[in-house]
């Protein structure tokens, strides 16, 4: 390839200037606002330390592993079973179920959020605008204290509900597509203050007196009991871990495409990216559409098993917690994100009920937060699972 | 626009590549520019930020298949009309054609469908991404797959992923670093990176190929390389408008020089030409003093 003689060139072209004539014309390149830089160690690249991966490994084994981790995942709620340290894992202030119901609708939040904030670079601080979209088009629909009325089932609501969602994620990302970093975030803080302000006071959200009675999803067991009710959360983990897994896997299909490439090349340098021909406007409306779709995911798994839904549900904090699970799990990484997202969630429902000193440990939870997350950032800068081309990326940087 | 017609500056004059046989190539390669054939015409082309006239009245026409030569002093516009070209800034005045029809005004990935592609002086890759992906994102631009198709991977979706992958593949072996195709853009040399541009801009399938000094930073055997390379980009059939300020290099390789100098083209003619001329040696010496 590119053979490195100089080939037919005539030796005598710019012989009467510049060729050994530095003062003209060669000289001055360069100066100024090309910096010249050597390449570091060698003429070839220094390969990134890689880390043993599930994607190194055969297909076979990783199917396998895949498979192994789900099905345990399923049988999650009887991990009490298991000796010594089954009881250790399991809450104490709130049933078992319900921490993990709670773990798998953060999950989705948290896999949301990194389509937009991981992958995109779209940093978005009003996610929890969209999970109480979702969950309040729902409770509209289904709720009878809706001025509505309509009481719909709980799975018609679904699809209007993720409708609602993907428009609203169009609406937020309309508005902000000249938005980039620190304006963008105060763009979507206003945003979902916006929809928390209008629960508050619009007569169809009843404010704090909120919307009750919302149907649980469909179902029967075989003695004729609903499979979805007050009493257990099993199923609505079960649910919920579902929808985790479709998640996944239609996240991973537009990561390997060219939406998840043109993603990233707009997070790395939105302008280069256009000038290669990537449809920017196009690909960011997406990265908020699918980000807000897949909120309200857990929010319609949240209004039904709640049942009760008020203004007061959706507080900015959740915003900030689902966020910090993004970045903790590692910011562009599917399996950082589940890993985050259930972290946030897991450890305050897991503080509950532990006595520090005569106080609830819960109600330490976010200065043990702000510790762990600290500590994280410290020891693992690109987070606990991060994606591969991060870690290569900021161990260079290091290196440096 | 300016009304100053210096040099050959003469715009669009079709006749100013003429005795291309007597062109630095010396037969290097299938004759360049034998077609006279206008693929671009950029017509009075003036820019100015705040006070400074960046582009002023900026004429010229790029013929097909050419390798022409854009050079001028630090701070001339040379870059800054890059970016008029390729949608950056919209001109205050003027317009571009590409085949006839204007480009000017259109988005800058319109620009790139229509067919223009760029790299820049100061590399812009996606770093965090491999040179693979970094060119799949060229090839991409000629793609049509959106969410609804990957999420379900529709057939088009798996073809035009294929597509990109085999022509990112070929393009990364063409500049010569298909070794690396799975480096991290950031990983790769100073040199490498600078292939890697140019890999990634021919995967939009341009007609006009723009190089903004690709060989800056450059080893003599590099710079040897790359000149090769860009022969053979235009023997592709691509149109090369080229910045460099390496003489020796921009001598050897283009078949015609349009200088710049303080926004305005005071020179443009083949490169013999442009090397006797009193006007370019002044802009490049400032005042002419020390004539060399
Ligand atoms: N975006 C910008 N805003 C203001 N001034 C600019 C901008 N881009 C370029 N310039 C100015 O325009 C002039 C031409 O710059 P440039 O096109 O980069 O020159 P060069 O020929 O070296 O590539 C310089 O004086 C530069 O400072
Ligand atoms: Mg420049």
């Amino acid at each position: 390839m590119t053979p490195t003689t100089p080939s037919g060139a005539d030796p005598s072209t710019g012989e009467r200037l510049s060729t050994q004539d530095p003062p003209l014309l060669v000289e001055r390149s360069g100066e100024g606002e090309t910096p010249r830089r050597e390449p570091e160690g060698g003429s070839s690249p220094r390969g990134p330390r890689r880390r043993r991966e599930l994607a190194d490994l055969p297909p076979v084994v990783r199917y396998a592993i895949c498979a192994g981790i789900l099905g345990a995942a399923y049988l999650l709620p009887w991990v009490g079973r298991v000796p010594v340290i089954g009881p250790q894992i399991q809450t104490q202030g709130i049933d078992w179920p319900s921490a993990l119901f709670n773990m798998s609708y953060f999950v989705l939040l948290a896999l949301g959020l990194n389509v937009v904030v991981g992958f995109a670079g779209l940093l978005d601080l009003g996610y929890v605008g969209f999970f109480a979209v979702g969950a309040y088009t729902v409770a509209v629909l289904a709720s009878p204290d809706s001025d509505l009325d309509q009481r719909w089932p709980w799975l018609a609501c679904v699809p209007v509900a993720i409708g609602v969602c993907l428009f609203s994620g169009l609406l937020l990302g309309w508005p902000t597509l000249r938005l980039r970093g620190d304006y963008l975030a105060i763009v979507t803080l206003g945003f979902a203050e916006i929809i928390r302000v209008f629960a508050d006071s619009s007569s169809l959200l009843r404010g704090d007196r909120g919307l009750g009675s919302i149907p649980h999803p469909p179902g029967n067991w075989s003695d004729g009991s609903p499979i979805f009710s007050v009493r257990d959360a099993t199923p609505y983990y079960w649910l919920g871990l579902t929808l985790i897994v479709l998640m996944v896997l239609a996240v991973r299909n537009l990561k390997a495409s060219r939406v998840g490439r043109s993603w990233l090349a707009i997070r790395e340098d939105e302008e280069a990216a256009e000038l290669m021909g990537v449809r920017t406007v196009r690909f960011k409306l997406w990265a908020f559409a699918i980000g807000a779709a897949i909120g309200g995911f857990g929010g319609v798994l949240f209004a039904g098993e709640q049942g009760f839904l008020n203004s007061a549900t959706f507080q900015l904090m959740f915003s900030v917690l689902v966020l910090a699970g993004v970045v903790m799990g590692g910011s562009g990484s599917i399996p950082g994100a589940i890993l985050g997202g259930a972290l946030i969630s897991y450890i305050p429902d897991r503080l509950r009920g532990v006595q520090i000193a005569g106080t609830d440990a819960f109600e330490y939870r976010f200065l043990i937060f702000g510790l762990m997350i600290i500590i994280i950032m410290i020891f693992r800068p690109q987070g606990l699972l991060p994606d591969r081309r991060r870690v290569a990326t900021t161990q260079d940087q290091e290196e440096r | 626009m300016t009304t100053r017609t210096m040099g050959n500056g003469q715009p669009a004059s079709p006749g100013v590549p003429a005795d291309r046989a007597a062109g630095p190539h010396g037969g290097n390669g299938p004759a360049p520019g034998t077609g006279r054939e206008i693929l671009a015409r950029v017509d009075g082309v003036t820019l100015a930020f705040g006070g400074l006239t960046a582009l002023d009245g900026v004429t010229f026409t790029v013929h097909e298949g050419e390798i022409l030569g854009l050079i001028g002093p630090n701070g001339a516009g040379k870059t800054t009309f890059f970016n008029v070209l390729t949608g950056v800034h919209r001109p205050d005045e003027g317009r571009i054609l590409l085949d006839g029809r204007p480009v000017t005004g259109l988005r800058k990935h319109m620009i790139t469908r229509r067919g223009i592609a760029r790299t820049f002086q100061n590399i812009r890759l996606f770093s965090g991404m491999t040179a693979l992906e970094n060119v799949m994102v060229g090839v991409d631009s000629r793609h049509r797959t959106s969410v609804p198709g990957a999420l379900l991977r529709l057939p088009r979706h798996r073809h035009e992923e294929e597509r990109a992958r085999k022509n990112a593949r070929a393009l990364l072996e063409f500049v010569g670093i298909g070794r690396h195709s799975d480096q991290l853009a950031r990983n790769l040399p100073y040199g490498e990176q600078r292939r890697l541009e140019i890999a990634r801009a021919l995967a939009t399938e341009p007609r006009l190929l723009c190089l903004d000094e690709p060989a800056a930073g450059s080893t003599p055997s590099e710079k040897d390389q790359l000149l090769e390379l860009i022969r053979a980009t235009r023997d592709r059939g691509v149109t090369v408008l080229l910045i460099e300020h390496d003489m020796r290099l921009v001598m050897r390789v283009t078949d015609r020089i349009v200088v710049l100098d303080h926004g305005r083209v005071i020179a443009d003619g083949a490169p013999e030409e442009i090397r006797e001329d009193p006007q370019v040696v002044a802009a490049y010496l400032g005042v002419p003093t020390d004539a060399a």
